[in-house]
């Protein structure tokens, strides 16, 4: 066991958190969206489970990680497998695969949306990306959420806007499923880490990041929350688990992911 | 049989009020040249079937479209279509928006001729619940209920190649051949842009051979467009603008998108257009993008 590092920003708090998801998952492809989670997933392909399955983000499974920062070119990158975006959606149908994905909104029973804000679904107040890969995601493996900032703008009262994929809403739920057909597993936020395993599926608070009430993130989050018994404090990254991230994201483009980059100890 | 075509010979084959597939993904290898060709016509009320760049934000914004099928219009780098998002929000345009799962799925069945392909996907989400023209149906095998994925038949497909010869033989040297294959053999009509045209023996290298995904009775007219995925990339000969596409962006944003049409489209060759954004060696040089 390495020892526990004395300072690390909350970006690498949470990447070292979102890398736990694919510490159990076996030989699956892990997809993380985006710059953070991408790392998450990296950090556990070089860790915790090496038999992980990762893309170079563009046409080639790879052996071993691409660096997510400071590549200037593919050439030289540890192919093994063609994998093309189409073939991609082979392998989600095959339910081999974790994604990690960042949505706009998340509503209580783990439904998200980053299709479209606000207006009607003819006229949206604002359009976003569309609903992407999330129904078939949702529907075929399980499915990771990443939020920079814990907020009730992401954390909605109601439903989502637009229901992009599913979740634990037993109004939606298509004939011959039951809710434990889902799959909807982790969310880590820059408050906490949280799972679906409170009583009936209910958002549950795993763990909370050094320094974050309860109360905190409950006043951040649009619905009621479940608690874990003995809630504990998200743990800190390793001095090795540090210098790994450092090595997969040379140019420190991480501590360009969170406003300000804030040290993840945020006691005293 | 040779299909060699001029961009407007082979534009002056879609009307108004047809559907019209575009190959390509996001901000990858679209076939951007014929796209300015469309612009420059009279053609409106079109449905569009894309994973959508700036293809379908050009043509939201140009007016040329009454509906779109999508799952997402994103350029990636730039994660919000400006052209897209101002129709949108606008309310100019109908959707039908689907899983990106679903369009291959649609595109599968139609090429198939087939009518529909059953899928989980969509199932419990929007996708299903706010767009009727979707069914869900039965399944004589079990007790679940499946959406039934309609084919996206096509009029008309536009599509990038790397290299074509005058019979319509196309190769896609990048590394993904996205779902242009589909798209392809879904419509009636396949018009294809490519950077080069080669002899046929080009193809005689089984290499080669292997980076053909589609059969020459699929595709109807080639276009020889050296540099024609501007601003998008055709990997391996060129990246795609991230400049260029920023300036569009500010022009949408700033509500000056008619002087982008001006500047680059109307009234301009495609030889004006490449002078205008440094030359086709300018083009040839743009970096391939790295993750």
């Amino acid at each position: 066991m390495s020892e526990v590092a004395s300072s690390y920003s909350l970006a690498e708090l949470m990447v070292v958190a979102a890398s736990r998801v694919f510490d159990n998952e076996g030989e699956v492809l892990a997809t993380g969206i985006g710059l953070l989670p991408r790392l998450a997933a990296s950090l556990a392909m070089s860790t915790t489970n090496p038999d992980l399955m990762m893309t170079d983000s563009q046409s080639f499974l790879l052996s071993k990680p691409n660096p997510v920062s400071g590549m200037k070119s593919h050439a030289g990158q540890a192919n093994e497998t063609w994998l093309g975006f189409r073939a991609v959606f082979d392998n989600v149908w095959s339910g081999k695969r974790h994604a990690m994905v960042g949505p706009s909104q998340i509503d209580r029973f783990g439904q998200a949306n980053i299709s479209a804000l606000g207006g009607t679904y003819q006229q949206p107040k604002v359009q976003l990306l569309g609903v992407r890969g999330f129904p078939g995601n949702s529907i075929s493996h399980g499915n990771s959420f990443f939020v920079p900032k814990h907020s009730t703008r992401v954390f909605v009262e109601g439903e989502c806007d637009v229901v992009g994929s599913i979740g634990y809403n037993p109004d939606r739920l298509p004939k011959g499923y039951s809710l434990d057909d889902i799959d909807v597993r982790t969310v880590i936020t820059d408050l906490c880490v949280m799972d679906f395993n409170g009583p009936n599926h209910q958002m549950r608070i795993v763990s909370l990041h050094p320094g974050v009430t309860e109360q905190e993130v409950r006043d951040n989050t649009g619905f009621e929350l479940a608690v874990v018994d003995n809630l504990g404090v998200t743990p800190a990254p390793t001095v090795e688990q540090l210098a790994i991230i450092a090595e997969l994201d040379p140019m420190n483009a991480r501590a360009k992911q969170l406003k300000d980059n804030p040290p993840g100890e945020r006691r005293g | 049989m040779n299909k060699l075509q001029t961009a407007a010979e082979a534009i002056a084959s879609i009307k108004s009020g047809m559907t019209i597939g575009i190959g390509g993904w996001g901000p990858r290898r679209k076939p951007m040249a014929l796209v300015r060709e469309l612009m420059r016509s009279d053609v409106t009320d079109l449905t569009v079937v894309a994973y959508g760049g700036a293809d379908v934000g050009m043509l939201c914004a140009s007016g040329k479209v009454k509906k779109v099928i999508f799952a997402f219009v994103s350029l990636d780098f730039m994660p919000l279509e400006p052209g897209f998002r101002v129709a949108r929000q606008s309310g100019a345009i109908e959707v039908l928006e689907i899983d990106e799962g679903m369009m291959l799925q649609g595109l599968r069945a139609a090429s198939w001729r087939i009518p529909f392909i059953p899928t989980n996907v969509g199932l419990g989400t929007d996708v299903v619940a706010r767009n009727p023209e979707l069914k869900v149906i039965d399944s004589p095998y079990d007790d679940k209920e499946w959406v039934a994925m309609p084919a996206l038949n096509m009029d008309v497909a536009l599509i990038h190649a790397t290299r074509c010869d005058v019979r319509g033989v196309c190769e896609i040297a990048s590394p993904d051949v996205y779902m242009d294959d589909l798209f392809a053999r879904a419509a009636k009509h396949t018009i294809v842009s490519c950077d080069e045209v080669v002899p046929t023996e080009h193809f005689a290298d089984p290499a080669v051979a292997r980076s053909v995904f589609w059969e020459r009775c699929h595709t109807q007219s080639v276009v020889h467009i050296p540099g024609g995925a501007h601003p998008s990339s055709s990997d391996p000969l060129y990246g795609f603008d991230v400049k260029h596409f920023k300036a569009y962006g500010e022009a949408v944003g700033a509500g000056e998108f008619d002087a982008y049409v001006d500047a680059h489209v109307r009234g301009k060759t495609e030889q004006d257009y490449q002078a205008a954004v440094g030359g086709l060696e300018a083009i040839k040089a743009l970096p391939l993008p790295a993750y």
